[in-house]
């Protein structure tokens, strides 16, 4: 029963309740980060971190922190850990942090984060709000890696940074902002088609 | 560069959503009617140019003499969030009329990325105060002028038959990056 519900939680922020295509929260680091599949995965696991962690201390003080001021309180906290994460990264990681640097700090102001503290860590236990930061900011991971592999194919036709096709026509820079936006827009369409289908099976069924 | 051509790249070229892809929540969420959007745009554009001086003031002042660079991100968004409540404050106070047109987006506009973002953006690149207020005024024009033109848009889209799957935010996105394609040929025009 009590793994029963885990899985349920856990899958819950995988697919169902996914943040970026069907919650869609997050928005400005998915469009700006998915440049390519390294950056997007890095941005997916950096924003993992500050989720999981961020969850759980909120989750351990929920009952000390009065309702009145629980915003601020929650983005203390949780910008506590984008400080971790920008010192670690402009330590071991100095390469990746200079191009992704404005939105590793723009990472306390995405709503995943204060959207998870505020309807599931502050409500839930510590185990639970772990288990739900990690399998938000897992479906966060997987649906930027994914949009970055795509977006990489299609603008520079290389999967991290390794070339597939020859003599490959590069896609200037401003036409491949276009393409962010449309390459979202299209996979979003095409995973709500997904669950439409999906709803209309199970209704067949019954 | 001249503060014209900061302003202009900032409102244009550089567009704060379309090319650089802060502030998207708010471009998708609050822009469904034409009078949202305005209401939003404003506010963003208000709470934007005040933040910038205190950042600005704030960091150059407080931060750096005390060597404690690293807390940017935390003393901005404290920052932020109590500017947004304070201008609430003094909204409601003063003019309650602005305040039931602007009243409902401030509070979202703390978790708006694009104003963290250009408060940031303007420290990295290192402007003097000056400079700082321009950009960061011209940065909340062109959160306006996008917002505005994609409500136009969606008003339209509304009316026309698309495919239930593209329903919502898919073909919303899809009429930004048709509007990102359009401000990129700004590009390279100011510099």
């Amino acid at each position: 029963m009590e793994t029963l519900r885990d899985k349920d939680t856990f899958l819950n922020g995988l697919i169902k309740s996914n943040p970026d295509f069907v919650l869609v929260l997050g928005m400005c680091p998915t469009l700006a980060m998915s440049t390519n599949l390294l950056q997007g995965f890095a941005m997916g696991i950096a924003t993992t971190f500050v989720l999981i962690f961020s969850n759980i201390f909120i989750s351990m003080l929920r009952k000390v922190i009065p309702d009145k001021i629980r915003i601020p309180c929650f983005i203390i906290i949780i910008s506590t850990f984008v400080i971790i994460v920008e010192l670690v990264m402009r330590k071991y990681f100095p390469d990746l942090y200079s191009t992704m640097k404005a939105f590793i700090s723009l990472i306390v102001v995405n709503c995943i984060i204060l959207a998870r503290a505020e309807s599931f860590a502050s409500c839930n236990k510590v185990k639970d709000s772990a288990i739900d930061g990690f399998s938000m900011g897992l479906g966060f991971t997987l649906s930027l890696s994914a949009l970055g592999f795509i977006r990489e194919l299609i603008t520079s036709g290389t999967v991290l940074g390794l070339s597939i096709f020859n003599n490959f026509p590069q896609m200037l820079g401003t036409s491949s902002k276009a393409m962010g936006f449309i390459v979202l827009g299209l996979s979003m369409a095409a995973f709500n088609q997904i669950r439409i289908k999906n709803s209309k099976k199970k209704a067949g069924v019954k | 560069m001249g503060v014209i051509s900061i302003i202009f790249t900032a409102m244009l070229a550089d567009n704060i959503v379309l090319s650089q892809f802060q502030g998207i929540c708010p471009f998708l969420g609050v822009s469904k009617k034409s009078d949202t959007a305005l209401g939003m745009g404003f506010a963003v554009m208000f709470v934007m140019a005040i933040s910038s001086i205190f950042t600005y003031m704030v960091y150059h002042y407080i931060l750096i003499p005390v060597g404690i660079e690293y807390m940017r991100t935390m003393a901005f968004i404290l920052i932020i969030a109590s500017l947004v409540q304070m201008i609430e404050m003094v909204i409601k106070k003063y003019s309650p009329t602005l305040y039931t047109s602007l009243g409902v987006y401030l509070p979202l506009i703390t978790t708006n990325c694009a104003v963290l973002g250009t408060a940031n953006s303007a420290i990295d690149i290192g402007y003097n105060l000056i400079n700082t207020f321009a950009l960061s005024i011209a940065t909340g024009v062109g959160f306006l002028i996008a917002i505005f033109i994609l409500s136009g848009l969606r008003d339209k889209i509304d009316k026309t038959d698309i495919p239930k799957c593209f329903k919502g935010f898919p073909i919303t996105l899809i009429a930004a990056s048709i509007m990102a394609l359009a401000f990129a040929g700004f590009s390279g025009m100011f510099s």
